[in-house]
């Protein structure tokens, strides 16, 4: 039994339902990313994975129980995310926002103890932005951001970890760094990951688990080297393309076939 | 990202042909003059609607065979009433729809951009220091407080970026502050509170020949320009940029519009006292039907903006009889649900 | 007390459970408010007809002063200071309250149509039925409380979103003007005058019987407000992160703006809508902390200071009981408002 999965989910705004009886299981300790078209349901569901919303029908379960039936706290001790979209306060610097990562440890009379102290240093250090912790947040690159925010999401210290689009809007640097530093939080503490991302290459490269969805439904998966085909790229994403072994890590590359030879896609 | 969008509708139909264009111009033709004829009868219910009730035949006699008979006699006394109702309709109407266009924000109303609280605040202060006791004498003032109340909210909201929040705060900022002006002054001021108090509910009970003379130049100044403006504001809808690119003067666009806007709107306020949500509601009804093009969209607000405001008045009549409701109070309960309903339409996403 | 190096704050640990984090600037700005606060309540007692110099007061207050003193300082004065500490602290919290919730400077309770409804409650009483002055604060708080209620039942969908809640909140206040326009018509003048100075605000003849009920909803709402701080601060970053770091957002939006609804109702209630210490006390404080966050005690305490102080200036500049306070504030307030527009815009915020 794994501890993060759903099972039979239904997810809708409002009427608009966008997938229906979806059953996914997060394997422990993996690095699972979800990939798919725009539009297919992979925010969706990791937003239905971390609570965020409620699924209209079936239901997320966290080590064996209802997640929106465990109080939040509890729920935010053992699962953090790095949504898609977040606000620095005004004026706020890279320590404080980091710090605010220990929320769900903390009480009213337990403001400040020495392991958050730790744990925050921690986590600057090991997102490198330990030499910025006075600076403030607005004044900072994109990048620099984005590992302000991871920062935060590590000072939570949650044995599982989901990140919405993690390297949207960074350049190619920066979206390796990120991923980079995912990889290392998977292999050497031994967290559950899980990522939506955009680019195909990147996720056959990263992923130890991949989940491909289309129009709200699973259409495979399981390890980048069984599930990344040519068949299925077309499948999934509507082009034609050839799968190469990777020259730098022997995983799948994906290389969309010429504008000619598509044009004549079926 | 609070805009209406239903061009996308338009672009998808544009490929049905110049043939099915013609058409549905026709369409939108015949509608306009349907609805002229509705403010027609409009107008003509507001003239036989009242204390004393009239008959059709004796709205007739009054207009267009006046003897002098009592009849005749209440007749042209609501007919200035109403002339001053349709004016002043047409004129909230039209200032509504230009400056929705013109902020890109649907929410966009004289009201609730404070322009209304700047003439209020301009007449109290012609009343208390100027000693100005006749309508005649509140345009001028009413006016100059409009104008920089609109120019103040324009600059304070933003007139780049301006997000429909931003510019509904300034205006409610600036409203709550001449507010403060207005109470002291009516503290202070027994007269002025005794006028002010049914100046500012706003109301068409006040109309005179006289007052409507005073007006009536702006106004039509005002429409003409408003009308004239519906092409550049159309290019400018789709932003500034696509405007630009699309040959549209910008800067002079912008302030003409607003210079209609309150034109218009100066002079409504002016002769009836503020009153919201007409120039929200209806520019709001209309498009739901002519689609985005302002080329339709002014048209249809001049002739309907009267027809509610009208409608309003004769409502506010028949409801307390034998006092009446001011057409102010009537149009704020109407409009205030249809305000919160059409935000409560939008979905968060564009929130 | 250590200062640890991460965040530079010194932090109070007692034993291994409890520690608090404490702001250093922040203290000393809520102590130096207090201070202004606490002097211009002593000044605005000796204020008036029959003045009574700091010291005397001070000896009042003190219990050795003249028995004629005494009189006037208890009876009169007390009472009407008290009322305007409290008020100004309600008014102060409630605003960082709305607008901590609904994420914008401009979110007031003035704004969002409150002020407006208490109002229209409390001109049904003068106008229609010419009530004693608890009437008129019984209405003022039954028409706050249902216009809140009403506010926040029409901007609910899935949530409660800030944006939504400030123009349901304007709606609101533009047809609860209306109304108020309207019952004034109906007023005779004399009635007339009297609603319009109750509208701008004042402290005028306020008593023990109003200094009560409003310090025992403060004493239970303030801490409620406080201990949930914390958690409103973390909503700064957005509902999504906010709730993955385990806050119940919109329980804990319910819970605030509740408190905030009552505090304002109740703050309107005892002197009418004071014009813009909700809108700006919580800024002001937060400009002067220079500190994210809500800020909760600093506005409360700012709100206490700005009102006292508006109080003494109204006071002093116009003669006593001349001009309500509502008509210093609402100026102070417009001046301030200007200039925060115009600096937000700059930063490109708002």
């Amino acid at each position: 039994m794994n501890r993060l999965s759903a099972e039979n989910v239904t997810l809708a705004y409002e009427q608009r339902v966008i997938a229906r009886e979806l059953s996914v299981e997060i394997p422990d300790n993996s690095f699972t990313v979800i990939v798919g078209p725009n539009a297919c349901g992979k925010s969706t569901l990791l937003r239905a994975l971390s609570r965020m919303l409620r699924p209209s029908e079936g239901r997320v379960l966290l080590d064996g129980q209802v997640i929106h039936s465990l109080p939040a706290k509890k729920v935010a001790r053992t699962l953090g995310l790095l949504p898609q979209s977040s606000v620095a306060p005004d004026g706020i610097t890279v320590a404080d926002l980091v710090a605010r990562g220990r929320y769900p440890h903390q009480g009213l009379l337990r403001q400040w103890s020495p392991s958050d102290e730790r744990v925050v240093q921690e986590s600057m250090e090991r997102t490198g932005v330990a030499e910025l912790a006075d600076r403030y947040v607005d004044e900072l690159s994109g990048g620099q951001r984005q590992r302000v925010w991871i920062a935060m999401a590590l000072a939570q210290e949650t044995p599982l970890l989901l990140l919405d689009e993690p390297t949207t809007y960074l350049d190619i640097q920066h979206q390796l760094d990120v991923l980079d530093l995912c990889a290392e939080l998977h292999e050497e503490h031994g967290r559950t990951l899980v990522a939506v991302l955009h680019d195909l290459n990147h996720a056959a490269r990263y992923a130890t688990h991949l989940v491909a969805l289309r129009g709200g439904e699973v259409v495979a998966q399981g390890a980048p080297r069984d599930v990344v085909t040519a068949e299925l790229v077309e499948r999934v994403f509507g082009i034609r393309c050839q799968v190469i072994e990777d020259p730098e890590t022997g995983t799948p590359l994906v290389v969309p076939a010429a504008r000619k030879a598509r044009a004549t896609t079926p | 990202m609070f805009v209406d969008t239903p061009s996308k509708q338009r672009v998808a139909e544009s490929p049905a042909g110049p043939a099915r264009q013609r058409r549905r111009s026709a369409v939108k033709a015949v509608g306009l003059l349907a609805a002229l004829a509705l403010l027609v009868l409009v107008a003509t219910a507001s003239i036989a609607v009242g204390a004393k009730p009239l008959t059709m035949g004796q709205v007739w006699h009054g207009l267009f065979a006046d003897t002098g008979t009592y009849g005749d006699v209440v007749v042209g006394e609501r007919l200035s009433r109403t002339v001053l109702g349709l004016l002043a309709g047409a004129a909230l109407g039209l200032s509504g729809a230009v400056l929705q266009a013109l902020t890109r924000n649907p929410l966009a109303d004289p009201g609730l951009l404070g322009i209304n609280a700047g003439a209020s605040a301009a007449v109290v202060t012609a009343i208390t220091f100027f000693g100005v006791t006749s309508i005649g004498g509140y345009v001028w003032f009413a006016f100059a407080g409009a104008m920089l109340v609109g120019a103040l909210v324009w600059f304070l909201g933003g007139s780049r970026g301006a997000t429909p929040v931003r510019l509904a705060l300034a205006g409610m900022a600036i409203a709550a502050a001449l507010q403060g002006y207005l109470q002291a002054m009516m503290i202070l001021d027994e007269a002025a509170l005794g006028r002010m108090r049914f100046w500012t509910v706003g109301s068409l009970s006040s109309a005179s020949w006289s007052s409507i003379g005073q007006v009536l130049p702006f106004m039509v100044t005002g429409t003409f320009l408003a009308l004239a403006l519906a092409r550049p504001l159309n290019a400018m809808e789709m932003g500034d940029d696509t405007a630009r690119a699309l040959g549209a003067h910008l800067n002079r666009t912008r302030a003409l519009s607003m210079l209609a806007a309150t034109l218009l709107c100066g002079a409504a306020t002016a002769a009836c006292g503020p009153i919201v949500f007409v120039g929200l509601m209806v520019p709001h009804v209309v498009r739901s039907f002519t689609g985005p093009d302002l080329r339709w969209i002014l048209p249809y607000a001049t002739v309907l903006s009267p027809v509610l405001l009208l409608g309003a008045d004769v409502i506010g009549r028949v409801v307390v009889r034998p006092s009446e409701l001011q057409v102010g109070v009537v149009t704020a309960v109407i409009g205030g649900p249809l305000f919160i309903f059409l935000v409560r339409r939008r979905r968060t996403a564009q929130l | 007390m250590t200062t640890p190096k991460t965040t530079r704050q010194p932090v109070l640990r007692i034993g291994g459970r409890l520690s608090l984090r404490i702001r250093v600037r922040s203290v000393a700005v809520v102590l130096l408010l207090a201070v202004v606060a606490l002097a211009s309540a002593v000044v605005l007692i000796g204020t008036g007809d029959f003045p009574i110099s700091f010291a005397d007061v001070l000896s009042v207050l003190l219990g050795s002063g003249h028995p004629a003193d005494e009189l006037i300082v208890r009876e009169l004065r007390l009472p009407r200071v008290l009322v305007g500490l409290l008020v100004g602290g309600a008014f102060g919290l409630a605003g960082a309250l709305f607008q901590a919730v609904s994420r914008n400077p401009l979110g007031s309770p003035d704004i969002l149509g409150l002020g407006q409804g208490a109002t229209a409650g409390a001109l049904t009483m003068i106008v229609l039925f010419s009530g004693s002055a608890t009437a008129v604060t019984a209405g003022a708080l039954v028409g706050g409380l249902v216009t809140g209620t009403a506010i926040y039942v029409l901007a609910w969908k899935r949530g409660v979103h800030g944006y939504r809640l400030v123009l349901v909140g304007i709606g609101v206040s533009a047809v609860m003007t209306a109304v108020n326009s309207y019952l004034i018509t109906k007023a005779d003048m004399v009635d007339a005058a009297r609603a319009v100075v109750w509208m701008t605000g004042s402290l005028n003849g306020r008593d023990w019987t109003q200094v009560w009920p409003l310090l025992a909803l403060c004493a239970v709402l303030v801490p409620l407000a406080l201990a949930n701080e914390r958690g409103l601060r973390m909503t700064e970053m957005g509902d999504d992160a906010s709730y993955a770091l385990g806050v119940r957002v919109e329980r804990l939006r319910l819970v605030l703006l509740a408190c905030a609804v009552l505090l304002a109702s109740a703050a309107t209630a005892a002197a009418g809508p004071v014009a813009f210490v909700a809108l700006t006390a919580p800024q002001l404080a937060r400009r002067l902390t220079r500190s994210p966050g809500p800020n909760l005690v600093p506005s409360m305490v700012m709100g206490a200071a700005l009102l006292i102080v508006a109080d003494v200036l109204s006071q002093r500049a116009f003669g006593s009981d001349q001009l309500p306070v509502g008509v210093v504030t609402g100026a102070l307030g417009g001046v301030y408002l200007l200039w925060l527009l115009v600096t937000e815009r700059k930063a490109g915020r708002v």
